[in-house]
């Protein structure tokens, strides 16, 4: 009869556990994205300070030319291992609008750390406009926006070994997915780039951003298309969750207090019951 | 075992205590509910999760009202609210995280809770009515989880309640007057958003009232067990305090220990990247998809693809997914077995083994476009569901030959340790258990 549980169990685990990874059977991405070692993986995982300065400096040197950042504010740039006077420092080289003045007048001046990063758009009009009518996406949020369909095993297999890096991965896996030779089937619009690891389509508006050596690193780090889609990706990671690392160090007190606490109760329960036959 | 049986075990020591239960005798109340009140001896920890349920509402009203003081009820600032709370608010991570995944455990427990009930018949008499009010709590939360969902005001929020009000567009006359009482208007908006909150924030306490209801009709009839037979003797019961507390305690623990590893490390892996970004009326998502707990209910939905004489194939599916629920209301008059528990009807056992498979499998449907052989499969699917309700309740209640009970839960529970612990491990013992009595 204890078995009823057991069975019970498991199945509520696999209903759940299918139910939520088997969405349903889209054509995109063609390809998918490619797992990579990130620093924050695991329930150990942390973030790599240096990895998301790095991120920082493509973000700012390059993507927020067409994309905005606007839920992250200069001062969480904290986390990344920066003083408030670098922070301020860092705030100044940006404009922000403010107003209206005492005459009534909207004027620009330097951000401050309590700012958030501007963006380089006054609307999403104006972005589309700049942009072949395609709307590059705020990219706060967009790790945790974008997670292709993982499939059958793989969602099953995925709470089992913790794997909570897709978004990332698919950052990672369209930066660099970039392909000249179209396969015969696949027609690509004009002006438009064909990536098979694109979630909604064969093709975005977006050219490749990144290129060999277009940003210089000050800790040496080689600036291949690889490694800077890497340390973008995890910055992203950061914006879209920026308290991950306090999660998983709560957690693990969480965890290791309800399972002893578990083993104490269970030794009581026997203890109870040892009396009593049942 | 009537109310009256354990009422007065209760002796208060103080002066304090002994003028308060002359006046209200509120602690006696609790002493008899949830000290002195008798279980019997041989639950299984597939009676957990009436506490585990009761734990759960409490944490979703906590986070929630938490919540509920840095959200904004705004379609212009519900999105950014809610992100505020994940990135500013002391600790407000944790109470969103809590309460999205509290969502998604609270379901599984109340499933399980529902799953357990249909294998011991705990629905028969005379607990039909404290089968109904568990009926009416379920519904309750399906409609707060409903609206909370769409509080986040994410693409998933707002193209699911889109999707989810629409289904009353099918009912003649009525339905569009129903869906714009729902909206606030004619598509959903602000409207909607505030009146889903103010919703949100009334449902779980009136769950709360209906808990207390449910309880008090259990301790009237007092709990089934896995063999199904009455409480005859005092021998047959342990005190709730310290039996089934420490045993509940347990399982509650190993609960919400499942529960942590995805609040803090997988605790987007039961929602949709979807509703991570900002609601767009001019965006239709690729797929619109429920949560997993309302998978089943929208593959049967879907299901229904033919009209039936006057009834569209849109009304008719509404129709099957509103019965598909309704029929657990009716399951204590559809079940005919003088049985109670299926651990003495192996027809039933088998029936329901291959019910909680289809339900599974509807639940996978359902997550599936609804196109090709995934419309006949949703079919089949939605037949056998309600074919086990509609049809091997009534019939096999009365064709089946069930197994000889046990004359009580004491001469159950000694004849299994007999054979099991008796102290000689004989190859043939080991496989013996109470299934084969
Ligand atoms: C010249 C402008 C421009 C630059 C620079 C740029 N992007 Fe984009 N990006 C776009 C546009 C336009 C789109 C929308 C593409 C579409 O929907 O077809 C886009 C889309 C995206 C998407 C979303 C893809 C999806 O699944 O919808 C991501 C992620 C992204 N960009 C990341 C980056 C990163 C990281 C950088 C910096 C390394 C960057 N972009 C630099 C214009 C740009
Ligand atoms: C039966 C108990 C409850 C259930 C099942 C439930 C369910 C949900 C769900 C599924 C969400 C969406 C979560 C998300 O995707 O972000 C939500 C959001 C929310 N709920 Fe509840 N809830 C319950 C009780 C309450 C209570 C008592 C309150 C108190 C007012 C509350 C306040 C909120 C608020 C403010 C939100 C929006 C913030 C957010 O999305 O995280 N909930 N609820």
């Amino acid at each position: 009869m204890k078995n009823l549980v057991v069975k019970l169990g498991a199945a509520a685990i696999a209903a759940t556990v299918m139910a939520t990874g088997a969405w349903a059977a889209s054509a995109y991405p063609k390809n998918k994205p490619r797992e990579q070692d990130w620093s924050f993986a695991g329930p150990f995982g942390m973030y790599d300070q240096a990895q998301l300065q790095r991120g920082l400096k493509i973000y700012a040197e390059n993507c927020s030319a067409c994309h905005a950042l606007s839920r992250v504010n200069f001062r969480n740039l904290a986390d990344l291992g920066y003083s408030d006077e670098q922070i301020k420092a860092f705030a100044a080289n940006y404009e922000v609008e403010d107003g209206p003045d005492d005459f009534g007048d909207m004027f620009f001046r330097p951000a401050t750390a309590a700012d958030a990063f501007p963006s380089p758009f006054p609307n999403k009009e104006a972005a589309r406009a700049a942009n072949g009518g395609a709307y590059p996406p705020d990219l706060s949020l967009i790790a945790k926006a974008r997670a292709p369909i993982r499939g059958f095993p793989a969602f099953v297999i995925d709470p089992f070994r913790n794997y909570a890096e897709n978004g990332p991965d698919y950052i990672y896996s369209l930066l660099t997915g970039y392909k000249d030779e179209v396969p015969e089937d696949v027609s690509v619009p004009e002006g438009l780039w064909y990536n098979p690891y694109f979630a909604s389509g064969t093709a975005l508006a977006m050219a490749p951003p990144l290129f060999e050596g277009m940003h210089e690193f000050d800790d040496g780090t080689e600036a291949t298309v690889s490694n800077m889609a890497k340390d973008v990706a995890a910055f992203l990671m950061w914006t879209a969750e920026p308290h991950m690392d306090e999660r998983k160090q709560l957690g693990f007190r969480v965890m290791v207090f309800l399972l002893i606490f578990a083993a104490l109760l269970y030794l009581s329960k026997k203890q109870v019951w040892a009396r009593v036959e049942h | 075992m009537s109310k009256l049986e354990h009422h007065g075990t209760y002796t208060p020591t103080s002066g304090v205590g002994k003028w308060i239960d002359a006046r209200m005798p509120l602690p006696r109340l609790m002493y008899d509910s949830f000290v002195a009140y008798p279980v019997p001896r041989n639950l299984n920890y597939a009676y957990t999760f009436g506490g585990i349920l009761s734990i759960f509402l409490v944490i979703q009203i906590v986070t929630g009202i938490v919540l509920a003081m840095h959200y904004v009820p705004d379609a212009t600032k519900a999105f950014d609210s809610v992100e505020h709370i994940m990135r500013d608010v002391n600790s407000g991570w944790l109470m969103r995280y809590m309460h999205q995944n509290g969502a998604h455990f609270f379901f599984l427990a109340v499933y399980l809770h529902i799953f357990r009930g249909l294998y011991y018949g705990s629905y028969k008499a005379p607990r039909e009515l404290l089968w109904i009010l568990g009926c009416i709590i379920y519904l309750l939360m399906m409609a707060t989880a409903f609206m909370g969902y769409v509080l986040p005001w994410g693409q998933m929020s707002f193209w699911g309640a889109t999707v989810i009000t629409g289904f009353f567009t099918a009912f003649p006359v009525i339905g569009v007057p129903i869906q714009e009482l729902l909206l606030g208007g004619f598509a959903v908006g602000d409207p909607t958003l505030n009146r889903f909150f103010s919703l949100h924030y009334l449902l779980p306490f009136m769950i709360a009232g209906v808990v207390i209801l449910h309880v008090w009709a259990l301790h009237v009839t007092g709990q089934t067990n896995p063999t199904g037979i009455e409480v005859k003797s005092k021998t047959d019961t342990v005190p709730f305090t310290p039996y089934a507390t420490i045993k509940d305690a347990f399982a509650l623990i190993l609960f919400l220990a499942l529960y942590a590893y995805f609040v803090f490390y997988m605790p987007n892996f039961l929602g949709h990247a979807d509703n991570y970004i900002p609601a767009d009326p001019m965006v239709t998502p690729a797929h619109i998809v429920p949560e997993w707990y309302f998978l089943p209910f929208y593959a049967i939905l879907r299901a229904i693809t033919f009209d039936i004489g006057p009834i569209t194939a849109k009304l008719g599916g509404v129709i099957a997914m509103f019965s598909a629920v309704l029929v657990l209301f009716v399951v204590p008059w559809l079940d005919t077995s003088k049985v109670r528990s299926a651990v003495y009807r192996p027809w039933y056992k088998l029936a329901f083994w291959l019910f909680v498979i289809n339900s599974v499998f509807l639940g996978w449907l359902g997550s599936q476009p609804a196109e090709g052989v995934y419309v006949a499969l949703a079919q089949l699917s939605t037949a056998i569901y309600f074919g086990f309700f509609l049809i091997v309740m009534p019939v096999l209640g009365l064709v089946e030959k069930p197994r000889r009970l046990p004359n009580s839960i004491t001469e159950a529970v000694l004849e299994r340790s007999a054979k099991t612990g008796g102290g000689s491990p004989q190859l043939g013992d080991a496989t013996a258990s109470a299934d084969k009595s």
